[in-house]
């Protein structure tokens, strides 16, 4: 089994990230799936996007540890939500800015949504 | 414990909270009996004013930088100023339950 690195040493799964944040409007890193959460603060963010009727793309960083260990933003917990390649927040804020309205807007913004 | 007194110190010289809760929500989640690795803070400050939200919470982050690099795995963070506080009554969000989570 090959050693455990912190991704410090290897930048190639920051770039990883970096393209994924790019090339997907909605991402939300998280532990487990959108379809099997297995963290309660991750799950409800996938709920948030549900409801809000957008695709996004779920990041499991527990498939990971090179992304779980490392730091691919400056952010020390997850889930992690990123639209149109700008981080948002987390599980808080995500719910929050879904209560306020602000969360439709950003997705409008992304063009994920009408 | 340990943990929870190092955060509430840190908060208050931070931010000089009207309002300050640290609550220990590590019972609720897949850690061992004892745990300090969950939290939910409640920061009402006037520390907060015209600060974006998501600054708010990075503030917090980066003044618990320590926790958060250590025993801390998750924190909830409820951060108002304390007009937003009087509007929301005081009412704070539960926390979503646990779904078993990961050692990660």
């Amino acid at each position: 089994m090959p050693q455990r690195k912190k991704f410090a040493a290897d930048g190639n799964v920051k770039d990883q990230i970096q393209k994924e944040i790019e090339a997907n409007p909605v991402v939300v890193f998280m532990k487990g799936v959108p379809s099997a959460p297995m963290c309660g603060f991750s799950k409800q963010v996938v709920e948030v996007l549900k409801t809000q009727g957008v695709p996004f793309k779920g990041i499991n960083v527990l498939a990971d540890p090179d992304v779980r260990e490392g730091e691919f933003s400056n952010w020390p917990t997850v889930p992690q939500l990123y639209i149109g390649g700008e981080f948002i927040g987390g599980c808080d804020i995500t719910v929050e800015l879904h209560q306020s309205g602000e969360l439709a807007e950003e997705l409008r913004k992304a063009g994920v949504k009408d | 414990g340990p943990v929870a007194a190092s955060i509430t110190a840190k908060l208050e010289a931070a931010f000089k909270p009207d309002v300050l809760d640290v609550v220990n929500e590590s019972a609720s989640h897949n850690v061992p009996r004892g745990s300090e690795s969950h939290f939910k803070v409640v920061l009402v400050a006037h520390a907060f004013a015209s600060v974006p939200l998501l600054e708010r919470h990075r503030l917090v982050n980066e003044a618990l930088a320590d926790e958060l690099k250590g025993p801390v795995h998750a924190l909830s963070i409820v951060a108002k100023t304390p007009a937003q506080w009087a509007k929301a009554s005081g009412a704070v969000p539960p926390s979503p339950p646990c779904l078993g989570g990961s050692k990660a």
